[in-house]
């Protein structure tokens, strides 16, 4: 091969190559991204009926109910202006208490409630999940007192 | 008082290191011998005045001197001494001193052990490694002094985080940074290369050993990591996509392209420009990682805009490294050609494929971690990305990586001859093939293709990593400590490819509630809780205990004791997996909670073949410290610079 043949097929190579991966990053990322709302916005309709997502709050207190002996348990997530109710089963982290925040990732039953497959708290226990943190701060704000 | 002469062991350091960097730079620039000479003993003493920070604040940890603020915040009376040490870099300030005071050691050591370098050469590096250091000597002493006191001192600390008191974990940052900072002296090299303009094979040569070495450390420390989150985390995971993970992933994968880029450039002269530039990337991607995990950018994009001292600090100087950096590499990098060439078939291919696989992984892992965040920044919506994402984007460009490792280690240089070794390789990886096959049908039953796919590849590179040595030994060869290393380095990647397959592909896990004297059944082994202790004392905890026994077939295996910690310090209990380790799985049981009516709430796992992630791991790091320790590295001394 000529050097510029040589340099040409290079240039070919890379250029399907970074194509290759930005084709791939793009399906991967269509599927993966995850998205993340709030009670309120979940009653304002605008979480996804059919596609899971994430939901954030601080577990309302005193909502936190179990079936004794059963690993099925029952909270309401509450962003203290709306509230939504939580089925999982399983083992809740360490990290989980009524009144702290907590993020919920699953599903809408389509009656108003919300199956959670997985429950995350990953924060530490001074902080909350940054999400959280900030739909609490956006609804509190607008009405001054929330 | 020991706190104070701490503080001024840090100012003094400072000082130490622009005099390194002023005198080492200058002096090389000048060709003044005196200079330089004055610019190595900075080196030793910013070190000196290093360590006596850090052992300053070490001792306040050890006595309890609760009137520092970094020590109330980060210990307790109660914590074991051990754990107070460990504590030292529990924190943002403390982790930031070991930082620096990894910097200053690597600095001392490349003083010291690089007599074979040219000496206006050796001058740049340390000139360099002076800047890098007082960057972070300056963001300490500006936005993150761990000597601040607090008035009035506090009655108790408010201890170390339970989940960093364990000894994994107390020795995972110290690693995790001799990695990061390790790539410092690579960056220096290359920095020092370009500004002296002119870069060689005996330039590799020199800096191989070096980035080896820090990536045999970084290795560990990730290992450490992922270990760590196991056993303590209480879930089983051993890799997460969490940001912080990515961010020392990422140097990981950018120095591993480097190992392989350094090899063609000191055996074949070739690819200078792009090694130059992969030094680089390392680095800055190490920085990049401290900016990720220290900022609080993680936490929230806006807590980093209220509270942006520290934040704006790191980002000014990630900006001024890599934009220095670049500059001079854009201004220097095109003088630097090589004009060898070389076939298809060549190792130089493989190496470069190795690269741009590399490469690719670490862009679209590097997009997953910062996209969440420039989409918070722009007010766009809230979104993350999950592990799915990472785990398509790795999984992609890591089976044509693993395929080729196994040929490319058998192509000579220059021009491949793999038609003699061809066959051989084509039988190895129908072998291969089979054995995953048999493996798969045998003990998990059924087809999988991708599992299949994946132990085969696994024992694909192990079997290819073998046969290195022993065609050498077979020919009487020389088998130069090199090859062992790069041999047993794959062997270990083929063993943890192995790992992660087998644990990915076939791990069942649990959540079940038990009563005392219930049992239930996993993957062909029963558990049966035998009962619960209440009470159960450690250093500064008490524990509610579980007894879990498992037997197979009526045989007894193991007897698992999860616990459930409660800390005298307070907060949140914490979970304590029971674990029974083997070589083809673990079982594995986390104690959830008291469900009421005498039952508890129990995760079960069985993961087979999970040591395999770890070992590999090891085996890596270790075929690193082998190869670094190659005599033709010490040998250098009579290879006469030009």
């Amino acid at each position: 091969m000529t050097p510029r043949r040589k340099r040409m097929f290079a240039v070919a190579a890379i250029l399907a190559g970074v194509g290759a991966a930005a084709l791939l990053a793009r399906l991967a990322f269509e599927e993966n991204l995850l998205f993340f709302f709030s009670p309120t916005q979940i009653l304002a309709g605008e979480a996804p009926a059919d596609r899971k997502f994430r939901v954030g709050g601080l577990v309302s207190p005193g909502s936190l109910q179990r079936a004794p002996g059963s690993l099925e348990v029952r909270f309401v997530v509450t962003d203290n202006q709306h509230s939504i109710p939580v089925r999982y089963a399983g083992l809740l982290p360490d990290l989980f208490s009524e009144g702290k925040g907590v993020v919920a990732h699953g599903r809408l039953d389509g009656q108003g409630g919300f199956i959670a497959e997985e429950v995350l708290a990953k924060h530490d226990e001074n902080y909350m999940p940054p999400e959280v943190a900030e739909s609490l701060k956006a609804r509190d704000q607008p009405g001054g007192a929330g | 008082m020991i706190p104070e002469l701490g503080h001024f062991a840090l100012v003094l350091a400072l000082l130490l290191a622009l005099a390194q960097a002023l005198l080492g730079l200058g002096g090389a620039a000048r060709s003044h011998a005196g200079w330089m000479q004055a610019g190595r003993m900075a080196v030793a003493g910013q070190f000196l005045f290093v360590l006596l920070a850090f052992l300053a604040l070490a001792q306040a940890f050890v006595a309890s001197d609760f009137s520092v603020a970094y020590v109330a915040g980060n210990s307790n009376s109660q914590l074991p001494l051990f754990y107070r040490i460990s504590a030292v870099w529990g924190g943002h300030e403390g982790s930031l001193l070991l930082w620096a005071l990894c910097l200053a050691g690597w600095s001392l050591a490349v003083a010291i052990f690089s007599g074979s370098l040219e000496e206006t050469f050796r001058s740049r590096v340390l000139g360099v490694l002076g800047l890098v250091s007082i960057g972070f000597l300056l963001f300490m002493l500006t936005t993150s002094n761990p000597f601040e006191r607090l008035m009035p001192a506090a009655a108790d600390g408010r201890d170390l985080n339970p989940l960093l008191q364990d000894v994994a974990l107390a020795l995972h940052p110290p690693l995790l940074y001799l990695g990061y900072v390790g790539f410092a002296v690579a960056f220096a090299f290359a920095c020092a290369a370009l500004l002296a303009g002119r870069l060689d094979a005996a330039w590799a040569k020199w800096t191989r050993p070096w980035t080896l070495a820090a990536w045999l450390c970084l290795t560990l420390g990730i290992t450490l990591g992922s270990w760590w989150a196991y056993y303590e985390l209480g879930w089983g995971g051993w890799w997460f996509w969490d940001p912080v993970e990515n961010a020392s992933l990422m140097p990981w994968l950018a120095g591993t392209a480097l190992i392989h880029s350094l090899a063609v450039t000191e055996k074949r002269g070739l690819f200078l420009s792009w090694t130059l530039l992969l030094a680089v990337t390392a680095f800055s991607l190490s920085l990049l990682g401290t900016f990720l995990v220290r900022s609080g950018v993680l936490v929230s994009v806006h807590a980093f805009a209220t509270d942006p001292a520290r934040g704006l600090f790191i980002l000014g100087f990630l900006t001024t490294v890599i934009g220095g950096a670049l500059t001079l590499y854009a201004w220097r990098a095109p003088r630097m050609k090589s004009a060898a060439g070389f076939e298809l078939t060549s190792r130089e291919s493989f190496l470069l494929f190795n690269n741009a696989l590399l490469v690719v992984a670490l862009a679209l892992i590097l997009l997953g971690t910062l996209y969440p965040l420039f989409l918070d920044a722009l007010e766009l919506g809230k979104i993350s990305v999950g592990p799915p994402y990472f785990e398509v984007v790795f999984l992609v460009p890591m089976l044509p990586l693993l395929l080729l490792v196994g040929i490319g280690m058998h192509a000579g240089w220059k021009r491949g001859q793999l038609a003699t070794a061809g066959r051989r390789l084509l039988w190895l990886a129908a072998v291969a093939l089979a054995a995953a096959i048999v493996l798969v049908a045998a003990i998990w039953g059924g087809i999988r293709p991708l599992a299949t796919l994946g132990l085969a590849l696994g024992l694909w590179v192990m079997a290819s990593a073998l046969l290195v040595p022993l065609d050498r030994l077979r020919a009487r060869a020389r088998l130069p400590a090199a090859l062992v290393g790069m041999s047993l380095a794959h062997f270990g990647l083929g063993l943890t490819t192995f790992g992660i397959t087998g644990v990915e592909s076939f791990r069942i896990e649990r959540d079940i509630a038990l009563a005392p004297g219930e049992s239930a059944e996993l993957a062909g082994y029963e558990f049966r809780l035998v009962g619960l202790r209440s009470g159960v004392r450690g250093p500064n905890y008490v524990a509610t205990e579980a007894e879990v026994a498992v037997s197979s077939a009526g045989r007894p295996v193991a007897t698992l004791r999860p616990q459930k910690r409660v800390y005298h310090s307070g907060g949140n209990p914490m979970t304590e997996a029971g674990i029974d380790a083997g070589v083809a799985r673990d079982l594995f049981a986390a104690l959830g909670e008291d469900l009421g009516g005498n039952r508890w709430s129990l995760r079960l796992q069985y993961k087979p073949l999970i040591r395999g992630i770890w070992l590999g791991a090891l085996l890596m790091a270790l075929g690193g410290a082998i190869a670094a320790f190659d005599r033709r590295y010490r040998r250098a001394a009579t290879v006469a610079p030009r």
